[in-house]
């Protein structure tokens, strides 16, 4: 086993490169720019395919191109170039492509700032380009993450011909740490039945969004639902830190689940019953299991994110606002502090007593 | 008269996926262009024997079926996005046979970036350029090539300069670029015009059978409906109004002074992702759980170029040696490129909560902003080293300032720049950090491992701080 540190957008490109993904299209923004960089580096000196395009909407239909000739593609981008990109989005949505997309969210709306943010989590995991899909979205909290996330992504893009995002933030893409290189390089086959690649297995295959009849196109949609149903049946990834008798539940992801677990660490210190409920999956979103939680005790569930309770409304859904539910948050490029966590465990459990 | 159908070449002889009763029919117009220019393209696919090998990509506009007709592989797209996806399966499929297939509103308008940066690169593709001065699907809207005067639906009046600007002219903007190996404009206006358009799609498909690069065609066509006009004034538009305002003409073929484009085979061997992080080499030991190591904060600040990220990046690869978690987490974007900046490193002997140090044990300051600014972060108890240059300044209550002399130390070993590594010899003389000598120049080593020559020097550096910091604190 080896390991180094490695920066985030780092890891996200040994991802890449160990997941078998054999072209990387993408366009300059901070704090993902390292992800295009670092691929400029790595890709070329494999025979690899890289070119950094004119637009994000460029880029995102570079990866459309080589998707549909049936590669393993990945672009990056943060919150104003994934704006950028979800025309692209909805058309390899649409078309049935497996791709992976990975977000280095900073803080909006509109130019914003570079600071980190989760602010993308709407356009992220409800679509956000035009139709009715959905991208399967994978939250990393590590550097480790960063790069296995990007590795799990192709292996779930593939297996349901579906777009992947990894929705990290600027201080995952950013920040160093220990990473264990993976074990397995993937060899990538491309699959005949559908892709588009100028030989003659694949002469008769079309790739294509559109569907003229109205009926064709609304069974398309429910075909598409049925995806998203097994996804949400198969696919579904958590952890959970000290929920077992917790009456406080923390629900976070990403940078903010880190700093919500030194929370419980330090407020299980005071004696003070709370836990960290952490989506790894935030479509397909771990719904079921809080629905679990919140029908087996009585409890207030926080959710604690960098952005203005977008998530929250995503918790109030899963549990049928059965139990009351509070907002952690900050926004602007700031980072929620242990304290302002802290904060709020302390307020709610002295409400309990 | 019997009726004989002479069978397209290149085309399907049914098309299926049209569906609808009248399955060898097109979806197109009557006196529409684009049947005639299907027709010569899938000849010549044909006869050049590129069908296995041709991706087609059919645009957003009236060709948008395109994939009805066209026996190869095939491709729908966004409006305009043509060039950018032809890149994609050309980069990926290096044997591929990409063929754009676009309107005037989807190539000049939506999609002229594209147009402009994949002939700019001279990617691997032929572009079609079907250029009626109008825009079809969507009912006759205003295109970019529409005439001077020309009425559509969204300029009823005629196109007026002063509002609406002026016809584009494709072939002569392309032909500014360096890369395009062939650039022609052709009709299909009638008889006389087709052969010559027929020559120019086949020398375009020709250049992308042999992998040569960029070509370009565009095709004055005919749009009877949009534009109300008749068979007859069709012809006369296309022959006697559109020609004046885009010349037919050859304007470039490099062809045959042009190498084939040939690039690389992707390597996927596990081995050779390995080589490129010197994994046999460069690695390091995995974390030790340890919680009874006490975690240590540390920020570190100074102008940009005075070196306080890459110290603090030698800080967490000594802590990796020393087999506890770290994080690194830098200020960045304009802060790293002028100014301030200044990192976070966390050291401990469990998993890292936030890597982004708020209250920090030690804070390096490498001039006065960073001291001033982060000071009273620091936590009760905790350490501020600040190179003496800064002079007097005000330290919290209950934290220990130390006025290193980190620049003079590093210049009398042999480089100011090493200033930052003679904070590191502080922290290690004071025992701060819980790490070792061993551990901080196996750090130097690693840091410094792409310019060997400052590996001594840095070391000397280090020694010297903890020197000094032994006789003076």
């Amino acid at each position: 086993m080896a390991t180094q540190l490695v920066k985030g957008n780092t890891a996200a490109v040994i991802g890449a490169l160990y997941a078998g993904c054999d072209c990387y299209f993408g366009y300059p923004i901070t704090p993902a720019s390292e992800i295009l960089q670092e691929a400029s580096r790595y890709f070329p000196i494999l025979g690899r395919k890289f070119v950094q395009a004119e637009s994000e909407e460029s880029a995102i239909n570079m990866v459309y191109g080589a998707a549909s000739a049936g590669h393993r593609v990945m672009t990056a981008s943060s919150g104003p170039g994934i704006s950028l990109k979800q025309e692209g989005v909805s058309y390899l949505a649409g078309a049935e492509l497996p791709c992976v997309i990975v977000d280095i969210m900073r803080a909006g709306p509109g130019l914003g700032n570079i600071g980190p943010e989760q602010g993308d989590y709407t356009q992220v995991v409800k679509g956000g380009g035009h139709g009715n899909y959905k991208n399967i979205v994978l939250a990393p909290n590590s550097v480790q993450e960063m790069c296995d996330m990007v590795i799990q992504g192709f292996e779930l893009a593939f297996k349901y011909r579906n777009p992947v995002v990894v929705l990290a933030d600027g201080v995952l893409g950013q920040m160093v740490e220990s990473l264990q290189f993976p074990e397995v390089a993937v060899m990538p086959e491309i699959d005949t039945e559908w892709a588009v690649s100028g030989t003659p297995e694949t002469r008769n295959n079309l790739v294509s969004s559109i569907f003229l009849d109205f009926n064709q196109l609304e069974n398309f949609n429910y075909e598409l639902q049925e995806k998203y149903e097994t996804i949400k049946e198969e696919e579904v990834e958590y952890e959970d830190h000290m929920t077992k008798d917790a009456s406080i539940i923390l629900v976070s992801y990403g940078i903010s689940s880190r700093i919500c677990r030194s929370a419980v660490d330090q407020a299980r210190k005071e004696g003070i019953k709370v836990g960290l409920f952490r989506p790894k999956t935030l479509f397909p979103f771990p719904a079921r299991e809080l629905k679990e939680i919140a029908a087996s005790r009585e409890c207030t569930f926080v959710s604690v994110e960098m952005s203005n309770g977008q998530m929250l409304e995503d918790v109030r859904l899963a549990i049928e606002c059965s139990r009351p539910t509070e907002l952690v948050s900050r926004m602007g490029g700031n980072l929620i502090t242990m304290d302002q966590v802290l904060e709020k465990i302390r307020k709610i459990a002295a409400e309990e007593e | 008269m019997e009726e004989r159908i002479i069978a397209s070449k290149g085309l399907y002889t049914e098309f299926s996926r049209k569906g609808g009763a009248a399955p060898t029919a097109t979806h197109y117009c009557p006196g529409c262009g684009h049947g005639i220019i299907h027709k010569l393209m899938g000849e010549a696919m044909h006869d050049l024997g590129i069908q296995d090998r041709s991706v087609m990509i059919s645009p957003v506009g009236c060709a948008v079926f395109a994939y009805y007709y066209f026996d190869c592989g095939n491709l729908q797209v966004a409006h305009g996005r043509a060039p950018a996806v032809g890149t994609g399966v050309s980069r990926a499929e290096d044997n591929a046979v990409v063929i754009a297939y676009q309107g005037d509103g989807d190539l000049a308008s939506i999609g002229l970036n594209e147009t402009i940066q994949a002939a700019n690169r001279g990617e691997k593709m032929a572009v079609f350029f079907i250029n009626n001065t109008v825009y079809g699907m969507t009912g006759g809207q205003m295109a970019p090539t529409t005439l001077i005067g020309e009425r559509t639906v969204t300029c009823p009046q005629g196109r007026d300069p002063g509002y609406d600007g002026y016809p584009l002219h494709m072939c002569e903007l392309i032909d500014n670029l360096s890369a395009p190996v062939f650039i022609e404009r052709v009709s299909i206006s009638d008889i006389s015009h087709i052969r010559k358009a027929r020559k120019a799609i086949r020398r375009a498909l020709e250049i992308q059978r042999d992998g040569k690069g960029y070509a370009f065609v565009e095709i004055l066509s005919t749009c009877p409906t949009n534009l109300g006009q008749n068979a007859e004034q069709s012809t006369r538009f296309v022959n006697e109004q559109m020609e004046k305002e885009f010349p037919l003409g050859n304007f470039r073929d490099l062809a045959d002074q042009t190498e084939p484009i040939c690039r690389a085979d992707s390597v996927f061997k596990k081995k050779a992702i390995d080589d490129l992080f010197n994994l046999d080499t460069g690695s390091s030991p995995d974390a030790v759980l340890d919680p009874s190591f006490p975690e240590v904060q540390i920020k570190a600040a100074g102008f940009g170029g005075q070196g306080v990220l890459s110290m603090g990046l030698t800080i967490a690869h000594a802590g990796c040696v020393a087999q506890r978690f770290v994080s690194w987490y830098p200020s960045y974007g304009p802060e790293q490129r002028g100014g301030t900046s200044n990192c976070s490193v966390v050291i401990s002997g469990e998993s890292i909560g936030s890597p982004v140090v708020q209250e920090s044990d030690v804070l390096v300051a490498m001039n006065r902003p960073s001291l001033e600014k982060f000071a009273a972060d620091v936590k009760e108890g905790g350490y501020i080293l600040y190179d003496s240059t800064i002079g007097e300044c005000s330290i919290p209550e209950g934290v220990t300032g130390i006025a290193v002399p980190a620049i003079r130390i590093a210049g009398d070993a042999g480089s100011e720049k090493a200033a930052n590594t003679a904070m590191l010899g502080i922290m290690l003389a004071l025992g701060i950090t819980g790490l070792s000598a061993q551990n901080f120049k196996a750090a130097l080593s690693a840091t410094f491992s792409g310019k060997p020559k400052l590996i001594p020097l840095n070391h000397v550096v280090l020694e010297s701080a903890v020197s000094w910091a032994n006789e003076n604190l």
